[in-house]
């Protein structure tokens, strides 16, 4: 199955569309739902990190989740199940590139789920779908 | 139904209770959208009349609308709030990420009033809020460093915005701006000057959270549609590739980029400060504002030898656009970019309005070459066209105000020329610096009448261009003004930048609206600008806005522009149907 990728960081101009467009998956405007995050590595000038799922073949989220709410999923990265997880944030607190947002409103992680929905709104051609 | 969701709270702070609290103003935003139309309410609401601009009395109100945080482009906040440098109503526009995080912490609008009786820089975090000692903070030289330690110690990274002021705010320089995000700026009138009488150093606005719409499918095709439009579009690119500098050359050969405060129209050195020139010699990076994928804001790489030290550089980062490169280049007679550039940085600095501080000091510099000041009055500060040591440590004097002068020029050509002479000189509008188009006379209407004093207004500059070799009727010139002026209330409500404008069309706007539950037809909204453009005018008047006591410079007058010489009858008669039209509008019901 494909990732999600980024291909070249300096690239990247801090303009969110990912971001927003990552919310809009399920049809509502802002953040929330996001599951990538854009910030400037200290004042724009110096340029942007972009923190997306590296789809870790061997889950550091998956693996302390008391339960199992998130699952290997094929070719790497995981799935929430939703209902079976309590919200603990073990997930994001493990995952050491940040890469497991938090959901304020459901108080429940955001997992990416590599679909390449945002690629397309990436006009500067930063993200991309790897298979 | 409007789905306004959060987007109809308003959250007042009072600075000199240190309390805040929530209402709820569905009435207004489903009235006027959001952005200006709501802050002109707001502030008609709060603001006592004729209060002084530098007492806790003044307010000021920020606005965001409902396409921010769901369209692109959508990435400006409106600022409204009595001038410290025209004692009217003052309105500024800032992109950065401060409409995104204002209206993601769940908020339309906020409101700030009283006065902290100590330095306090406020942080809004969703639903709290934090009042924090800035007294540490206070008379740091550089807005850059104020930054760069309330970065280090607020959440919210990248989610965030950091508006602050510098020096120049402190010192309640009546142009002085807020900063935010280091690159962006609510600029020209002074809102700067007025956090600085409120003893507030700095906003921070943090916040994620999602916003609904009334019909998920129809919002997710209008975005699309939106976006393929600005990304596609060849107007939008020339923002990305070269920005508004584009505009140095080409205005330079029409014969309209004010030069050496507008002795000339053209500049022989005008290719050396092109945005071409500075895009190929010293571009290092191109950044957007949140929500916009065009990306125009571009810095400059300025490598500065330290001469102690071989092999040793100080390295800065300069965000140049085409106004600044008109008044603190063109106007003060520019060579070469590094000057310009080292000037720039030094303004951002300290907290100062490029455009106004470029036409300030283009004006001492004539006074003083006519003899008009002195050099004492100068405190020996030798300023002459394209010497920018000089014009950086003037700019530092303007901030510290050692003279009378210096104090005088803290509060602009016109007071200062009043005070010293040169008024003939001093290119000054209804009390604000001309912007930099010397395009003909719709441009200089739009100075003097327009209903905001910054942003081009109506963009006079665009129709003078548009109309070269034509003469239009005075009365037709200030109708199109109007036309597309109260179109821009639309805009400026919802709140998008105005450089998606040829994007967001009436259609589009109406397409766009009604996901979010607005049914408003292209009629209505053109009817809507012109009731928020009505609203606008009659709380300036209220504040002392005279229509009929505006003058024109001499100087306009005496270099030719691409209309050739304006013709002071003209202007005169023009004037006298900007007055007319602004008395049957504000004198209309409804
Ligand atoms: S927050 Fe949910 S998914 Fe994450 S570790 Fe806890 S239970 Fe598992
Ligand atoms: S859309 Fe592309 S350029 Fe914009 S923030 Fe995301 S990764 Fe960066
Ligand atoms: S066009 Fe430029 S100023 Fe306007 S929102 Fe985009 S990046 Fe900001």
């Amino acid at each position: 199955m494909s990732r999600l990728v980024v291909q070249d960081v300096n690239k990247c101009v801090g303009c969110m569309s990912c971001m927003f467009a990552c919310s809009r998956r399920f049809g509502e405007g802002g953040l929330a739902k996001s599951a990538i995050h854009v910030a400037s590595i200290g004042g724009v000038e110096r340029g942007f990190k972009v923190v997306v799922c590296r789809g870790c073949e061997d889950p550091s989220c998956a693996a302390v989740c008391p339960t199992r709410a998130l699952v290997r999923r094929k070719g790497g990265g995981v799935i929430l199940n939703a209902q079976k997880c309590i919200g603990c944030g073990n997930c994001a607190r493990a995952c050491p590139i940040g890469a497991v947002m938090w959901d304020y409103e459901s108080n429940k992680p955001i997992i990416c789920v590599h679909c390449g929905y945002c690629t397309s709104y990436c006009p500067y051609n930063v993200l991309a779908l790897s298979r | 139904m409007a789905v306004l969701g959060s987007l109809s709270r308003v959250l007042y702070i009072d600075l000199t209770g240190k309390k805040y609290w929530v209402e709820d103003r569905s009435d207004l935003f489903e009235e006027y959208l959001g952005g200006v139309g709501v802050a002109v309410k707001l502030l008609e609401e709060e603001l006592p009349r004729n209060a002084d601009p530098l007492e806790p009395e003044n307010v000021i109100v920020l606005a965001v609308g409902p396409f921010n945080g769901l369209y692109p482009t959508a990435s400006k906040t409106v600022a409204l709030f009595k001038s410290p440098h025209t004692g009217n109503l003052g309105e500024s526009h800032a992109g950065g990420r401060s409409a995104i995080a204002i209206r993601l912490a769940g908020y339309g609008a906020i409101v700030i009033k009283g006065a902290s009786d100590l330095p306090v820089w406020v942080s809004v975090q969703g639903d709290r809020v934090f009042f924090r000692d800035a007294r540490a903070l206070w008379g740091m030289t550089s807005s850059h460093t104020v930054g760069r330690i309330i970065r280090e110690v607020e959440p919210g990274s990248g989610l965030r915005t950091i508006m602050r002021i510098g020096r120049a705010g402190e010192r309640m320089v009546s142009y002085a701006n807020v900063i935010t995000e280091t690159y962006r700026h609510f600029g020209r009138l002074g809102l700067g000057a007025v956090f600085g009488s409120k003893k507030l150093k700095a906003l921070v606005v943090t916040g994620r959270s999602s916003i609904p719409v009334a019909d998920r499918k129809a919002y997710r095709e209008a975005y699309d549609k939106i976006f393929k439009l600005i990304v596609e579009s060849p107007l939008m690119k020339k923002y990305h590739d070269i920005g508004t500098p584009v505009n140095v050359l080409h205005l330079n050969e029409l014969g309209a980029l004010p030069s050496i405060n507008l002795l000339q129209s053209r500049l022989e050195t005008a290719g050396r400060i092109s945005g071409e020139y500075l895009a190929e010699k010293y571009l290092g990076r191109r950044v957007s504002c949140a929500h916009c994928p065009v990306a125009c804001i571009h810095l400059a790489v300025l490598r500065e030898p330290y001469e102690e030290e071989p092999y040793f550089y100080k390295t800065t980062f300069v965000g140049y656009d085409y106004e600044p490169i008109y008044a603190l280049g063109a106007m003060l007679g520019a060579r070469e970019p590094e000057g310009l550039l080292k000037l720039i940085d030094v303004v951002e600095a300290y907290g100062l309005d490029a455009m106004t501080t470029g036409v300030v000091l283009a004006w001492a510099t004539e006074a003083y070459k006519r003899g008009v000041i002195t050099r004492e009055d100068l405190g020996g500060v030798e300023l002459d066209w394209g010497n920018y040591e000089a014009y950086i440590e003037a700019a530092k004097r303007i901030v510290e105000q050692p003279t009378e002068l210096y104090k005088a020029m803290a509060r602009g050509v016109m007071y200062a020329s009043e005070r010293f002479g040169g008024r003939d000189f001093a290119l000054s509008f209804s009390g604000n610096e001309m912007a930099g188009y010397h395009t003909g006379p719709a441009a200089y209407l739009t100075y003097a009448f327009g209903a905001r004093h910054s942003h081009l207004d109506s963009a006079g500059y665009s129709l003078d261009q548009r109309t070269i070799g034509k003469s239009l009727p005075p009365g037709e010139v200030v109708n199109r003004l109007y036309e597309e002026e109260a179109w821009r209330q639309v805009l400026s409500s919802l709140v998008v930048c105005f450089f998606a404008r040829e994007i967001y069309k009436p259609e589009v706007v109406a397409e766009a609206l009604k996901p979010v539950g607005f049914d408003l037809s292209v009629d209505d909204l053109v009817k809507l600008g012109k009731k928020i453009f009505r609203e606008k005018y009659r709380l300036k008047i209220r504040e002392g806005f005279n229509p009929e006591g505006v003058a024109f410079p001499k100087r306009i007058f005496e270099t030719p522009t691409p209309h050739g010489l304006l013709s002071p009858e003209y202007m005169e008669k023009a004037k006298r149907e900007y007055v007319a039209l602004i008395k049957r509008v504000t004198a209309e019901q409804g």
